[in-house]
């Protein structure tokens, strides 16, 4: 975060109100989108609306560098009482890995869903793109529990109609939608739940205060179920294994761009919340310890493997990498559930180090459906030849996703490992190394046909597609190979993030 | 029996809860799903009525003390809670759990009609809003090809 | 910029340079073959250059970047290393010219990604000899691996892919599972993963982490092929036979015994090694893969697959040496990498030229085999001799002083398991020679099927390599005094 300290991008008087507005703008541009007369005028609002959400997630960044943590009161109500905002290195981080995904998104937007959304549909689809946008940014700056179900949920609402727009390419879209919905509203009416648990043991819902609260109260089984139904609620729209059935479904039915911006933003910010709740939140003691370690663990732990396994049996390449995207939260889970600044750094990286990855592998996947319907592991044969760069940039992420030395994914594991290994968690290392194997295999069979293979004779030839679609393409491969060599930012971030957590950094 | 009978609309909630969650997975056609899930979601506002409700508390509105709605409001009072509390003050029943299931349940209609709009989209789609037909024909989809000559 | 760092960068950038001019002029491949040959002379005398500043006791190093703290890609040159780059580079330059006349000769179709992805391997050789650290060394073996990948499945039928699955998995297996763990394990000790003269390792952990660590980073180098981890040696012989030639006689496995030999140096350091009982294991296991790798040579007729299991056993020779408690150990076992290189190299390339020339794979169609290629099969002898241990040849003196070695530190199973296996080299290498030169008058040997018999171009490599065997006998000596101050620290610290 000391990158940022000397960042000024905006005036003070707007970076006063940046955190509001970093929610505000997008929602307003939503508005704006839907209003908009044309698909080509929404996508424009949608660029410039990501933009400036970007651009004021910097601002706060700046802000949360200089002076720690920043409080803002919605309308002046001071909290308690009134919804306050608050963002500490970790919100930054996150806000700002999400506002940029955004932005790359956006840009991909404008050619990309021609292939893939039906023209009529494209200025609503852009609407519900910055609903979903101002709903992950909410989610990672709100400090009320009840606030953050509301983002959720607008986020959550957002995105199921975005997946359910992906029937124009595969109608199995549909299906998904319905089960993302149904999972989705089960898991947040479950949150919902404890934090009325929560707000009843404690009469609050600002977080920082219910923690306080909650540290006075002791062994209590009301503020135990309510932080359990918390858990629960989110793992499902975290897709932590085993509530993750959703998941594979949707993203393989959604538009690429969907998926990219799932994969990369919406699990995450499900994530943020329970990594908030897990570590500010809980009661310090035998609770929180026996969570991380007996259930967090062996689940994230699980994913790793099972998922992994499933990737390879998998013949659909959107299906393998969405299975990938469950054992990958595996990995993150599991630098958490080690609850130590070394573990939660590098779970924090990973999770950058994922977003960037499966946000390259989808968009690159989404270059290759402007020109050819290509869907299980065979369709894809010989595509470097006819499509290289969007295969280039494919081949980045899915190497940077298997772990190979010099890109992001390889610095990711390797301090993944490093902190398991200072923890003395030695069956975590395993588990660790023997997902890196599976991630390889199913990693190598995609390149192995896309760069081996002859493609089939007779088969629809693909094209490159656009620049407006390669450009974003190319700027998330790009920073999964130049964080490889160089990870200053993410890893300072990274670090900020988890000292925010749990004190000093390694 | 006794907590049964003091807390029976915790009970309530929890009965709700437990029917929406067994609509939601034991059928296959998705408009009583949409309505499983209708269930499960009111079972919460159920219970978040029930928590902010104060016993004989009511609505907060202001009503100034020793005046004749306070008074008419005392008179349907247990004669004991009067005696300790006094006729002069008006209890009232905790707001914020209120306004926030308000919230609540206008995300819970905007989902349901999300829901039910998909469910519109599928029964275009697949001609029926049955899971298991649905799967069928998304079986013989996965089965098609792709880039195949 | 210093000259040393130039050197350095020159090194990797010559190989990189060879593989990008190889793609854009293939089309042509006269000018594609000369400017590989041209590429593979400068690196030649690059190395040589590099060779000779870290014998007048210098040593250039280079910083690339430091993508974390404690990890960085950085270069710094030291005597094996040296030797590993000189050794690699001009085996380059003579197996070019065999696989110029090997691969016309033999008509493979996709010549372009063999020089291609040869090249590239050479960077990853190149790399790997001068890594100063492991996360480094980690990077460019794994290179290496990916780079030669495509040249193991090069046939592309359903057995080179086979073979190339067993390769990748068997390599980057290894490599996932355990080598990596141990680098990361050896970084979180020690704080870095730098080569230290006399070990990184010594007075930073428990002895259980220690023997831990030393059975990842040996295990996890499955590019030694010790077994159980040699399978992919054998399976890579699908691969045309330069490519057997340099990689896996030369390049690819001598990367995996360098690494070792690395790591028992500059990580551990000989006093740390002798300390620790998982060395012993390693030795065992060394000593039954010598012998094992020795019976099954015996067993096979494919005249590839037997010296691809000969490989298999002279590789736990080097293996063993690093194990071995006495900086002496270290001497030999590099001296041995360059004899056994050369000399497996020789055979490699005799057995490709056969091929070519008349289609005989097996050692049961190749009796009387040297009455139309008599040159060949006597630089075929000479390389046998060499691989045995027998004078004038300069792998006997690094079969002498690695049984020496063993004897000294009372080894006794190693120093066996070394005889022993040397007496069943005999069995399995020389009656191939003695049949093709000294058959009896009724066998007529194997016909020409190509016009010209054995390419120019291939015999002049093996001839350059069987010469190279008899030099070696005499420079033996030079080379062991340049590799002598990897046992110096060992040395002054075990005085007091």
């Amino acid at each position: 975060m000391i990158l940022f300290e000397a960042l000024y991008v905006a005036p003070p008087a707007l970076t006063a109100q940046a955190p509001i507005l970093v929610i505000a703008g997008p929602l307003i541009g939503a508005c704006a989108a839907a209003l908009s007369p044309g698909g080509r005028t929404a996508w424009m609002v949608s660029v410039l609306t990501a933009a400036f959400a970007l651009w004021m997630a910097v601002a706060v960044a700046g802000e949360v560098a200089r002076e720690g943590v920043i409080d803002y009161a919605l309308g002046g109500f001071a909290p308690p009482m009134g919804i306050a905002l608050r963002i500490d290195a970790l919100g930054a981080t996150m806000a700002l890995l999400v506002a940029s995904i955004g932005v790359m998104g956006a840009l991909y937007s404008g050619h990309a869903l021609e292939s893939e959304v039906k023209a009529e549909k494209r200025t609503l689809f852009q609407s519900g793109y910055l609903l979903c946008l101002a709903g992950f940014l909410g989610l990672v700056f709100t400090g009320d529990a009840f606030n953050a179900f509301v983002f959720l949920e607008v986020s959550s609402i957002g995105t199921y109609a975005l997946v359910a727009v992906g029937e124009a390419r595969d109608r199995r879209a549909l299906p998904a939608a319905f089960s993302y919905l149904i999972f989705g509203t089960v898991g947040a009416t479950l949150y919902v739940l404890g934090v009325g648990f929560l707000y009843a043991a404690t009469g609050t819902l600002n977080m920082v205060d219910m923690a306080m609260r909650l540290a006075t109260l002791g062994d209590n089984s009301a503020v135990q179920a309510g932080l359990a139904f918390v858990v629960a609620g989110l793992g499902v729209k975290a897709a932590m294994f085993p509530l993750h059935g959703w998941l594979p479904g949707a993203y393989a039915g959604a538009p690429s761009l969907v998926s990219m911006f799932l994969a990369a933003t919406a699990t995450k910010a499900a994530i943020y919340l329970i990594i908030r709740f897990v570590f500010d939140v809980f009661p310090e003691g035998e609770f929180g310890e026996v969570f991380l370690s007996w259930i967090l663990a062996p689940l994230a732990a699980a994913a790793v493997i099972i998922c992994s396994v499933q990737a390879i049996f998998e013949n659909e390449v959107r299906r393998i990498l969405a299975f990938s995207s469950v054992a990958q939260v595996g990995f993150i889970l599991l630098g958490v559930s080690l609850a130590t600044p070394a573990g939660l750094s590098a779970g924090m990286f990973y999770l950058v180090a994922h977003a960037l990855m499966k946000g390259a592998l989808f968009m690159a996947v989404g270059a290759f459906a402007v020109s050819v319907r290509a869907r299980t592991v065979e369709d894809f044969s010989g595509i470097a030849r006819e499509a290289p760069w969007s295969a280039a940039a494919f081949g980045v992420g899915a190497a940077s996703l298997a772990g190979v030395p010099l890109t992001m994914g390889f610095l990711a594991k390797w301090s993944l490992v490093s902190a398991a290994l200072q923890a003395g968690e030695i069956w975590i290392v395993a588990v660790l190394a023997i997902g890196s194997l599976l991630t390889l295999i199913y990693v190598g069979r995609m390149l192995e046909v896309m760069f081996f293979r002859a493609p089939v004779r007779g088969a629809e030839r693909a094209r490159e597609a656009p620049v407006g679609v390669l450009a974003p393409l190319f700027v998330l491969a790009g920073l999964s190979l130049w964080f490889g060599v160089d990870a200053t930012l993410p890893a300072s971030m990274a670090n900020a993030s988890a000292s925010a957590l749990v004190g000093a950094a390694p | 029996m006794n907590v049964a009978v003091t807390h029976f609309n915790y009970l309530a909630a929890v009965v709700l809860m437990m029917i929406g969650l067994y609509v939601l997975f034991s059928t296959g056609n998705l408009i009583k799903r949409m309505i499983g899930l209708a269930l499960f979601q009111t079972s919460t506002a159920l219970f978040y009525i029930s928590l902010g409700k104060v016993s004989g508390g009511t609505a907060a509105i202001r009503i100034y003390a020793d005046s004749p709605e306070a008074r008419a409001l005392a008179a349907q009072l247990d004669p004991a809670y009067v005696q300790q509390f006094g006729v002069g003050g008006v209890v009232y029943s905790n707001p914020l759990p209120h306004v926030l299931i308000l919230t609540a349940i206008v995300v819970g209609v905007a989902t349901l009609s999300v829901g039910l709009s998909i469910a519109v989209r599928i029964r275009e789609a697949y001609g029926t809003v049955e899971a298991g037909e649905i799967e069928a024909v998304a079986r013989v989809d996965a089965a098609g090809a792709g880039r195949g000559p | 910029m210093s000259s040393g760092e130039l050197l350095i960068l020159l090194t990797l950038a010559l190989p990189l340079f060879s593989a990008a001019v190889s793609y854009a002029v293939g089309r042509m491949p006269d000018v594609r073959e000369t400017l590989t040959l041209v590429a593979c002379i400068g690196l030649c005398i690059i190395t040589i250059a590099m060779f000779m500043r870290v014998g007048a006791g210098d040593a250039p190093e280079l910083v690339i970047a430091q993508p974390m703290s404690g990890l960085e890609i950085a270069f710094r040159l030291e005597p094996l290393g040296a030797l590993f780059a000189v050794m690699a580079s001009v085996l380059w330059a003579v197996n070019s010219l065999f696989s110029i006349g090997y691969m016309r000769g033999a008509r493979e179709a996709n010549q372009t990604r063999f020089y291609v992805c040869f090249a590239l391997a050479m960077f990853g050789v190149m790399g790997v000899a001068m890594a100063a650290n492991l996360f480094t060394l980690f990077i460019f073996y794994e290179a290496l691996t990916l780079a030669t990948y495509p040249l193991v499945t090069h046939k592309g039928d359903a057995a080179a892919r086979r073979a190339g699955r067993i390769y990748l998995a068997t390599l980057v297996g290894a490599s996932v599972v355990l080598f990596l763990p141990g680098i990361i394990g050896v970084a979180s000790v020690a704080g870095s993963t730098t080569f230290t003269p006399g070990g990184l390792l010594p007075g930073t952990t428990s002895v259980v982490i220690e023997n831990v660590l030393l059975l990842l980073l040996v295990f996890g180098a499955a590019k030694a092929a010790l077994i159980p981890l040699h399978g992919w040696l054998p399976a890579a012989m699908v691969a045309p036979a330069p490519v057997s030639a340099l990689l896996h006689a030369v390049a690819v496995v001598k990367a995996g015994v360098f690494t070792i030999l690395k790591i028992s140096a500059y990580i551990f350091g000989p006093e740390l090694i002798t300390a620790l009982p998982a060395a012993t294991w390693i030795l065992w296991l060394a000593a039954a893969t010598i012998v094992i790798a020795s019976l099954v040579a015996l067993t096979k007729d494919d005249l590839k697959a037997r010296l691809a299991w000969s490989t298999v056993g002279q590789l736990a020779y080097i293996t063993s040496a690093a194990m071995l408690p006495f900086a002496s150990g270290l001497v030999a076992g590099g001296l041995h990498m360059v004899m056994h290189a050369v000399a497996k190299i020789t055979l490699f390339i005799c057995a490709g030229a056969i091929y070519v020339a008349t289609g005989a794979a097996k050692v049961s169609e190749m009796g009387g085999a040297g009455r139309r290629m008599p040159i060949l099969l006597t630089f075929f002898f000479i390389a046998s001799l060499s691989v045995i241990g027998l004078p004038p040849m300069g792998g006997m003196w690094s079969k002498f002083l690695l049984v020496d070695a063993s004897f000294g530190s009372g080894e006794w199973l190693t120093a066996a398991a070394m005889i022993v296996s040397s007496l069943l080299s005999v069995a399995y290498l020389l009656p191939v020679a003695f049949n093709a030169l000294f058959a009896p008058a009724g066998v007529k040997g194997p016909e020409f099927t190509r016009p010209g018999g054995v390419p120019g171009a291939a015999l002049t490599a093996a001839g350059v390599t069987a010469i190279g065997c008899l030099a070696l006998f005499v420079a033996a000596e030079f080379i062991a005094d340049y590799l002598e101050p990897l046992g110096a620290f060992t040395l002054m610290e075990a005085a007091p």
